[in-house]
Parts: structure tokens; C-alpha cells; sequence
């Protein structure tokens, strides 16, 4: 069967030009074009998953981008079962956002260019889930980051909004760093940026080593392999918010809900994933570089969770339970179990953009009150988002036969028998789930259950959202339950050499983390009922008892504020004192000199030009007197 | 002010020039009108500024007249640019010619620590004055190296690589550290202009195909987007007669279209991909990255710090609250506006998603620079090793082993 894959991403990319040109014209019937074509790219992406499910894959260049000597690069899709997966991914919740935009931005100053942004955005996730090189990776990478920007600085006016969009750029900036370098060097070593070329060099060349202080007069060897992996991987940090660069994530919800969940928990935060599982064939020759990613990723699943406890901002509790979500992500693909985190990647992306644009409704229903200390008792007045709230979170939380069961145990499973490491990080991975469980039920409770602590003056008009949002709500949840059953694990296997939880599953040990995992699940659930429900007065109380953890956990492990004191104010000071002293003083100050030097030396010449006749005379008298004596005596 | 542009189409000649005296002359007659435009159409330090300007640049073509003579004799009494590139020149003089050249070259790209002169020409400067300097004068000096410097004094050249790189390397970080520090827009983009012109230095003397094309896609780069980032400033100069960051915040409310022509410049300027400087700089990071990677690891730091100076500085100035007291005058951009700045975006898009037309011309000259550079003129009292190194540059050992066959 012949496909037009061009159309996928080109859908989007008019739908943008068209938007981004004429938005002021087209203003509030922007819908009018952005939907209709990322419904129809959704279609197309349904017929090449089920192209791809027979067996079809294919890789071709579309024209060269650029020839440099040996370099050569081109712009190409390369599809296969990863990329199938992904398109789904993105083609399905961008279309849900897209139509949930409608009357979550209805009315906006921004509208049109609002849905030009996501539409930009779908594009350039599309071209990066479909590129056949690392350069065109990169490039749609940094295009991603581009449109995170622009859509978290929206509300422009805003400065926390500002502040935020340009922190995210940057801090994925410092990552992209290390992607650029790695880069380089897969081309420096293996000659080529095609995944099909690079794969079987990299097998070829995977004793190679390198010295890396040898520019500084040491030795250090390491593996070619392991630089490469690891300076990829920090590209990766970067984009999936991983510790230590997972500050700009929170800070993004500045941005609009539908952003929130597209961009902040589907899709483009988890590039970092798909980009680690699409270079799998480098990771498993690096086992060095693998287990950074395993205990980066187990890190930050840890962190993530324990931040989400004490946080009160409805979306911040979301968005640190991403951050704690793309943890268990990466740290499966860091134990090799790369289908089992594409799989996780998968069912999150479903109910966790549920779980954002149920926040989203929220926020609207309340007049962009944001505090889930101002909330409580809306679940009979929001019906529809207080259900499928609930499903995305029993998802989250585990809850048997949901998505997030499935796809957490198969990755805990996974991870169990990937050796020490990874029965270390399963227990951490099992502690988390408790954890997650807590928070997100705390969420719930907070929120929909419990006297209302609404804003009187609102409170009498809460009412539900338009259809065009719940709409996307009802088939976000079923899809929540539902991308548990598609059996992705199986069709992603092949894909990568081994499956490694696949013996386990048989054994009574993939039984018994099952059984833990939906247990801690349930006591998680539980105790947030307990806690919250039964006795509101004693999350105050345990704040006041543990208060120094209380406080770490409220204010994020307080690692902005390091970085703040660390790296950016000593930046901004070290630039100013560097200007004022060095540039104006000494490089400047030199060239002053100079002409002052000049300007001194000519009037001390000028000096003897008095105008005087008896000056010159005396100058005479006094050349001859020397003269006269250099003669006589020398 | 109109009188003065006549007088700039003569930089046409200096880059077509083939005759070392023609060029001069019009290496020379480019100061006038410059000085002109800054000294009677400047801001209130233009004398100062103008002055500065000529003398500095003055001072360093001094030497480059006299380097000129020099290669008129040693090269067969010929003021012929081909003829004395094909010519062998002892090592030694080779030293002592290409720091004439650097003096003239050095201070009009200008490199660290010669580009003092750069912010405060370019702040008093009026607009067009800034455009042209940035745009076109400043690629002078690279030119002057790549067409001079290069294929004369291969020897020198090669000698001289390690003090390049580090001055390039300086001026790349450098440059992005001043331009953090500024309050004035011009000062801002002035001193982020010394940081890209690094790339382009940092491009030419690593010395391979990839790096010098990556350098000459970067002065068309550089010419466009700092052009760009330059009419930016002017335009709301007109309009509020500050170019303070502080006195004007928030104009995406009520100029929306000059906002976005400004991210989109600011965005080629921080080499975003799918811009027309991504593509150069990529290029230039390649050829580094054949040279050393610890240089290119440095050189990449100034593309975090050129991120982190220009969305600050749109930060400010396009997103915000604009002040009540600017308002009225805040009208969006007008048809000659417009008329100006679209041909750069429509570049900015096209050489950053399609570069390949643009570069493929290249491939040839710069093929033939490289090849001028390595056939062997090294003069007898020239030391074996430098040799050496020209015959592994030649030899190309420094590429991937893997490379051949790549294409596709």
C-alpha cells in the first residue's frame, strides 16, 4: 500500500501558514482551519499504524538539506513501529487539544495565533517523530522548543509568564548544548547522521575509545560510545525535564491548559524518551551510559513525587507528577526496557493530557483560579469533569485495569530483572507509586470533595464546560482505560533486540511486584482518603510536625533558588563588573591611551615650537655644546 | 544623508577586486562615507565615535599598504591578487606579512580586543549607518582573510591557527558576556555582532572545507539578521527616541507585526534550527569539531549565552506592559517598513530550510582555497613540520576515518 506520509506533518505546517499570515483576518474562525487538518493527519497517521502493523516500514529522504564536504545531510522519514506509535500519540491528543482549545481560548485576544502555534507545534513534533537522521532530530527538537516557548510566554502580558517562557528555552538550551556536541562526535565517529547507517558503525566501532583529557595533557580514556550516549542524553535531560534540568517544566504551566497537555505532558516532554529508545542500538552498546539514564530517570521519578506531595497549584501537582512519570520513562529505556517505557510514554500521554485538561476545565469553571486551597465540592457541579478526572487519575495511580496498571507493572516487571540496579530502582519505583497514588487522590479529594472553599463571588455560577470541551474529556478517559488493551508492549518487541520483562511476566515474581504495585496504589488512594476526607485537619498538622521537610517539598528542594544564587546572578554580575572593568577600562582604556599617548607626545613636540628666535638659538648653542663634547671626550 | 550612499556602492569593487592597488584604494575609500554618515548624522557622541572609527581602522590598513608592497616585490612586480596568490614566500616574511594583515583585518571584523570601536560606532551611527557597517563593512576584515591571508601565507596561516582559534573562541563568549550586560539595544547587538563574527573567524582558520564554507554562510548570515536586528532598533528609535531596553517594554500589544519580525530576527541571531544562521554555524561547529573538539565545546557555550542575551533582551522589550507614556506614539510598522525587513525573513527562512543551493556554490572555491593552501610553497628555510602539518591537512587525516562512501 502507498502512503503520502508528506502529508502528515504538511497538514499542520499550512494550517500554520495560513494562521500565522492571515490570523488577524481570520481571527475567531481560526478552528475553521487548524481542526480540520490535524483531523485529517490523525486519519492518515491511523492508516500507517495499521500500515505499519502488517509489516510495512520504509525510510526515504525528501531533498538534501545541506553538503559540506563529507557532511551530508538531507531532510527524510524513516517509519517503523516507534515512529507509528508516536504519530498516534501526537496526531490523537493534538486533535483532542485542538478542539478543546475552542472553548477553552474562546473569546482570547490570541485565538488565531494561538492555533497557529499548536498547529506549528504538531508539525514539528511530527517531523521529529518521523525524522530518518539525528540532524533533523536536533533541528525539530529545538523546533519544539521554539513553540513551547511562544505558547508559555501566550499570555505575553504576564510576567511570570515571560519569566517562565524564556527559563524553559534556556534551561532546554544548556541541554541542547550537550545534544549539539554529541552530535558532532556520532558524525566525527561513525561518519554519517542516518540512523541506518549510524547503527551498524556504532556496532563496528564499539571498542573505541577515546582520550578526553588528552587536550589538557592527561589520560582519561572512555568509550567513544559512552561520550556520545551520554552527551545525547543530556539533550535529553533537558527536554523531558530530568534531574537536574526538570526546573522548567513546573514554571511552564504559565502557559494556557490545552499547552499544558499537549506540550507538557503528551507529547513534546517526552522526546526525550522516544529519542533514547530510538537510538537504543547506541544505549545497549554503552552499559556505562545506560545506567546514568537508569538512576538519572530514578531520580527524578523519586524528586517529581515528593515535590507533587505539598504542592497547592492544581496544575503544579500535575506538572511535577509528569516530571515523576518521565522518570519511570526514562529509567526503564536506561534499563533497557525500551518498550515498556514507550509503553508507560503511551498510556501517560493519555491520562495525563486528561488529567490537564480536566484541569483545565476546572480553572475556566472558576475563573482562572488556579489554588486547590480555594476549591472543594465541585464534583455535582463540574459531573462530566469530576468522572473523567477521576478515571485519569486511577490511571495515575495504578488503579487495576486502568492504562497506567498495565503500563506501570509491565515497566516495574521490566525493570525487576534487569539486575541490581534495576530491582533497586523497582523498590524506589514501587515507593513512588505509593507516593503517586497519595498525591493525585490528595488532588482529587481537595478539589472535587469536601466544603467549598470556592470565591463566593463566583460560587454561584459555577457551571459545566461546553461540549467541545467535555467532548475531548469522555474520549481521553476511555482512551485512558483503553491504551491499556492495544497490546503496545507486543507490538513495539520487535523493535528492540530483547523484551526483558518477558520472562519475568510468566514467573511469580512478575505476580508479586503486580500484587505490591496495585497494593501500594490502593494504600496510596487510601491513605489521601483517610487524610483528607476523614480528618482535613491533619495535613496541617503533619506539615507543622515535619516542618523542615514540609518546607523543602513546598519550595521544590530549593533548587531554583540554587541556581539562582549559583549560576544566574553571579552570570549577570560576572557580565556587568566584566564590562564596566575590563571592556571599558582595559581594552578600551588601551585604545584611549593610545590616542592620548599621541595626543600628549604632540604637545610636547609643540613645545619647542615657541615661534621664538632666541629659543631656536638657544636649542643651537645646546647641540653644539654636546656635540663639541661627545667629540672631545668620546 | 542620501548623499553619502553613492559613495557606499564602492564596496561593490573592493569584493570584486582582483588587483591588490584597487583594492586598497577602495579598502580605503569605504571610511568616508562611514565617517560621514556617523560623524554629520549621528547621536550626540558622533564625533567622538566618528573619529575613533576612522583612526582605529586607519592605523591598522597602515600595515596592510605596506604588506602590499612588500608581496609586490617578493611576488614578481605584480599587483595581481592571482598571481601573488599562487606565489611561494618564505616562511619568515610569511609571519611578518600576515600580522600586517591581521592588524588591518583584525580590527575590521573586529576580533578581540581590537572591537572597541564597534559599539560606539554603532551607537551613534543613524540606522542605515548601523545596517551597513554590520551588514557589509565589518565583512571586510573576513573577507581580507580569506582572500589574502589564506591562500598567500599558507605557511603563516597554519602557524598562526592556534592564535586564531583562541582569539575567535574569546570574542565568541566575550562578546555574548558584554552584550548581557547592556541596557542600550544597539550596545546590545553591537557587542552580540563581535560574538558572531567570532563563528566567522573561528570558521576560516580551522582550515577545512566545512568550517571556511560554514564561515562565508555566516557572513551573508550575520549581514542579514544583525541587518535585521539593527532596522528593528531603528524603527522604534523614530518612534520613541530611546533605544534604552527600559523605555521600550511591551510593544507586541500594540505593534504586533514589528514584534514578531523582531523574535523571528532574534531568533535567527540565537542560531535556532531552521534559520539561516543555524545552518552556518552548524557548519562552523563541524569544521571545529575536526580542529578540536575542546574548542568546539567552548565555541558552543557562546550559542547557550547568545540564547540566554537575546530572550532576555525580547523579554523586556517585546513582551510586558508597554509604558502609558510611549503609547500613542507605538504604531505599527508602515508599508516601508515592511518593504525593508520581509526580504531578510523571507532569506532568514529560506537559506535556514533550504541552504543546499547556497553552499553548493561554494563547494568549488572553497575547494580551491584549501588546495592553493596545501600545494607545497613552503620555501626551503621553512621548518620540515610545518610541512608536515600542510601534507596531513592536504591528506585530510583529520576527517572521520568512517566518512567515505556517506553520501547518499
Amino acid at each position: 500500500m502507498s502512503m503520502n506520509y508528506e502529508f502528515i506533518p504538511l497538514l499542520p505546517l499550512v494550517s500554520f501558514l495560513i494562521l500565522g499570515l492571515f490570523g488577524h483576518w481570520i481571527k475567531n474562525s481560526a478552528h475553521l482551519v487548524a481542526v480540520p487538518a490535524v483531523l485529517v493527519s490523525w486519519l492518515l497517521s491511523l492508516l500507517v499504524f495499521f500500515d505499519v502493523a502488517n509489516g510495512h516500514q520504509t525510510s526515504f529522504p525528501l531533498y538534501t538539506w545541506l553538503t559540506s564536504g563529507m557532511l551530508d545531510i538531507h531532510i527524510g522519514f524513516s517509519i517503523d513501529r516507534l515512529t507509528a506509535v508516536m504519530l498516534l500519540l501526537v496526531t490523537t491528543v493534538s486533535s483532542l487539544v485542538h478542539i478543546y482549545t475552542i472553548g477553552y481560548m474562546r473569546g482570547d485576544p490570541g485565538y488565531a495565533r494561538f492555533f497557529s502555534y499548536i498547529a506549528l507545534f504538531t508539525f514539528s513534533m511530527l517531523m521529529l517523530v518521523m525524522a530518518d537522521n539525528l540532524l533533523q532530530l536536533f533541528v525539530f527538537w529545538e523546533a519544539v522548543g521554539l513553540c513551547s516557548y511562544l505558547l508559555i510566554g501566550h499570555w505575553y502580558d504576564r510576567p511570570t509568564a515571560c519569566a517562565a517562557a524564556t527559563k524553559a528555552f534556556i534551561v532546554n538550551r544548556v541541554g541542547d548544548f550537550g545534544f549539539m556536541l554529541g552530535l558532532l562526535l556520532v558524525w566525527y565517529s561513525f561518519g554519517s547522521l542516518d540512523y541506518q547507517e549510524m547503527f551498524p558503525r556504532a556496532h563496528e566501532s564499539a571498542g573505541d575509545v577515546m582520550n578526553v583529557l588528552g587536550p589538557f595533557g592527561g589520560t582519561w580514556d572512555v568509550s567513544v560510545l559512552t561520550l556520545i550516549c551520554l552527551l545525547l542524553f543530556t539533550g535529553a535531560i533537558g527536554k523531558s525535564a530530568q534531574v537536574p534540568l526538570h526546573v522548567w517544566l513546573p514554571d511552564a504551566m504559565e502557559g494556557p491548559t490545552p499547552i499544558s497537555a499537549l506540550i507538557h505532558a503528551a507529547t513534546m516532554v517526552t522526546a526525550g524518551v522516544f529519542m533514547v529508545a530510538r537510538l537504543a542500538p547506541l544505549y545497549n552498546l554503552s552499559p556505562t551510559a545506560m545506567t546514568v539514564v537508569a538512576i538519572t530517570g530514578g531520580a527524578t521519578m523519586v524528586v517529581g513525587a515528593t515535590i507533587a506531595l505539598t504542592q497547592t497549584d492544581i496544575k503544579r501537582v500535575v506538572a511535577y507528577s509528569t516530571v515523576s512519570q518521565l522518570g519511570y520513562m526514562i529509567m526503564a529505556c536506561g534499563l533497557g526496557a525500551y518498550a515498556s517505557g514507550m509503553y508507560h510514554l503511551l498510556t501517560h500521554g493519555a491520562f495525563k493530557a486528561l488529567l490537564f485538561l480536566g484541569c483545565g476545565s476546572v480553572i475556566i469553571a472558576l475563573h482562572h483560579e488556579q489554588d486547590m486551597q480555594r476549591m472543594g465540592g465541585l464534583k455535582d457541579k463540574l459531573p462530566v469533569t469530576y468522572w473523567t478526572f477521576v478515571i485519569g487519575s486511577l490511571a495515575l495511580a495504578g488503579f487495576p485495569l486502568t492504562s497506567g496498571f498495565f503500563s506501570k507493572d509491565d515497566l516495574l516487571i521490566s525493570a525487576w530483572s534487569a539486575g541490581p540496579l534495576g530491582q533497586f530502582l523497582t523498590i524506589l519505583g514501587l515507593v513512588t507509586a505509593l507516593m503517586t497514588a497519595f498525591y493525585s487522590f490528595r488532588l482529587v479529594f481537595v478539589t472535587f470533595w469536601g466544603p467549598s472553599h470556592v470565591d463566593p463571588h463566583h460560587a454561584g455560577h459555577i457551571h459545566e464546560s461546553p461540549k467541545t470541551m467535555t467532548l475531548p474529556l469522555i474520549i481521553l478517559a476511555m482512551l485512558s482505560i483503553a491504551t491499556g488493551y492495544l497490546g503496545i508492549p507486543e507490538f513495539l518487541g520487535p523493535m528492540f533486540d530483547t523484551h526483558p520483562g518477558g520472562a519475568a511476566h510468566e514467573g511469580g515474581v512478575g505476580i508479586s511486584i503486580m500484587a505490591v504495585a496495585t497494593a501500594m496504589g490502593l494504600i496510596g488512594i487510601a491513605g489521601a482518603y483517610y487524610v483528607y476526607v476523614l480528618h482535613p485537619t491533619l495535613p496541617d498538622r503533619f506539615a507543622r510536625q515535619w516542618q523542615s521537610l514540609y518546607r523543602a517539598s513546598l519550595n521544590k528542594w530549593y533548587v531554583d533558588e540554587a541556581y539562582d544564587r549559583v549560576i544566574v546572578r553571579p552570570t549577570f554580575y560576572a557580565a556587568t563588573e566584566l564590562w564596566k572593568r575590563v571592556d571599558v577600562n582595559v581594552v578600551d582604556g588601551a585604545v584611549n591611551g593610545v590616542a592620548r599617548a599621541i595626543a600628549w607626545g604632540g604637545w610636547l613636540l609643540r613645545l619647542m615650537q615657541s615661534g621664538q628666535a632666541q629659543h631656536y638659538a638657544l636649542g643651537m648653542a645646546l647641540g653644539v655644546v654636546v656635540l663639541v663634547t661627545m667629540f672631545l671626550f668620546l | 544623508m542620501t548623499s553619502s550612499f553613492p559613495w557606499l556602492s564602492l564596496i561593490l569593487v573592493l569584493f570584486v577586486a582582483l588587483d591588490f592597488v584597487l583594492f586598497y584604494v577602495f579598502w580605503e575609500a569605504m571610511l568616508i562615507p562611514m565617517y560621514l554618515l556617523i560623524g554629520v548624522w549621528g547621536g550626540p557622541n558622533r564625533l567622538y565615535a566618528a573619529i575613533k572609527f576612522f583612526l582605529y581602522t586607519l592605523a591598522g590598513s597602515v600595515l596592510l599598504l605596506v604588506a602590499i608592497l612588500v608581496l609586490y616585490f617578493y611576488g614578481g612586480h605584480t599587483f595581481d591578487i592571482l598571481a601573488l596568490s599562487q606565489g611561494t614566500y618564505p616562511a619568515s616574511l610569511q609571519m611578518w606579512l600576515f600580522l600586517a594583515f591581521f592588524a588591518a583585518f583584525a580590527v575590521k571584523v573586529p576580533m578581540f580586543p581590537f572591537h572597541t570601536w564597534l559599539p560606539d560606532a554603532h551607537v551613534e551611527a543613524p540606522t542605515a549607518g548601523s545596517v551597513i557597517l554590520a551588514s557589509i563593512l565589518l565583512k571586510m576584515g573576513t573577507y581580507g582573510f580569506l582572500r589574502f591571508s589564506l591562500p598567500m601565507l599558507p605557511d603563516a596561516s597554519l602557524s598562526f591557527t592556534p592564535l586564531m582559534v583562541a582569539l575567535s573562541i574569546i570574542a565568541i563568549i566575550y562578546g555574548a558576556y558584554m552584550a548581557l550586560a547592556q541596557v542600550d539595544l544597539k550596545k546590545l547587538i553591537a557587542y552580540s555582532s563581535v560574538s558572531h563574527m567570532g563563528f566567522v573567524t573561528l570558521g576560516l582558520f580551522v582550515l577545512n572545507q566545512q568550517g571556511i564554507e560554514g564561515a562565508v554562510l555566516q557572513m551573508v548570515n550575520h549581514g542579514i539578521t544583525t541587518g535585521g536586528l539593527f532596522l528593528c532598533v531603528g524603527i522604534i528609535y523614530e518612534r520613541t527616541h530611546s533605544r534604552l531596553i527600559a523605555d521600550n517594554v511591551g510593544l507586541a500589544t500594540p505593534m504586533p507585526q514589528y514584534a514578531t519580525l523582531l523574535v523571528i530576527f532574534a531568533l535567527s541571531s540565537l542560531g535556532l534550527p531552521g534559520t539561516n544562521s543555524f545552518v552556518g554555524e552548524f557548519l562552523v561547529l563541524v569544521g571545529t569539531f575536526l580542529w578540536s573538539k575542546v574548542a568546539t565545546a567552548l565555541a558552543s557555550l557562546g550559542i547557550i549565552l547568545a540564547a540566554t542575551y537575546l530572550l532576555w533582551m525580547i523579554q523586556r522589550v517585546v513582551f510586558g506592559v508597554p509604558s502609558p507614556h510611549h503609547l500613542p506614539k507605538l504604531s505599527d510598522l508602515n508599508q516601508r517598513e515592511l518593504a525593508t525587513l520581509v526580504p531578510l525573513v523571507v532569506l532568514v527562512f529560506w537559506i535556514g530550510l533550504y541552504p543546499n543551493p547556497l553552499v553548493s556554490r561554494m563547494h568549488q572555491s572553497v575547494t580551491n582555497t584549501i588546495a592553493s593552501m596545501s600545494r607545497a610553497k613552503v620555501a626551503p628555510t621553512a621548518s620540515p613540520s610545518a610541512e608536515e602539518t600542510t601534507e596531513s591537512l592536504l591528506v585530510g587525516s583529520r576527517e572521520p576515518l568512517t566518512a567515505q562512501g556517506s553520501s547518499r
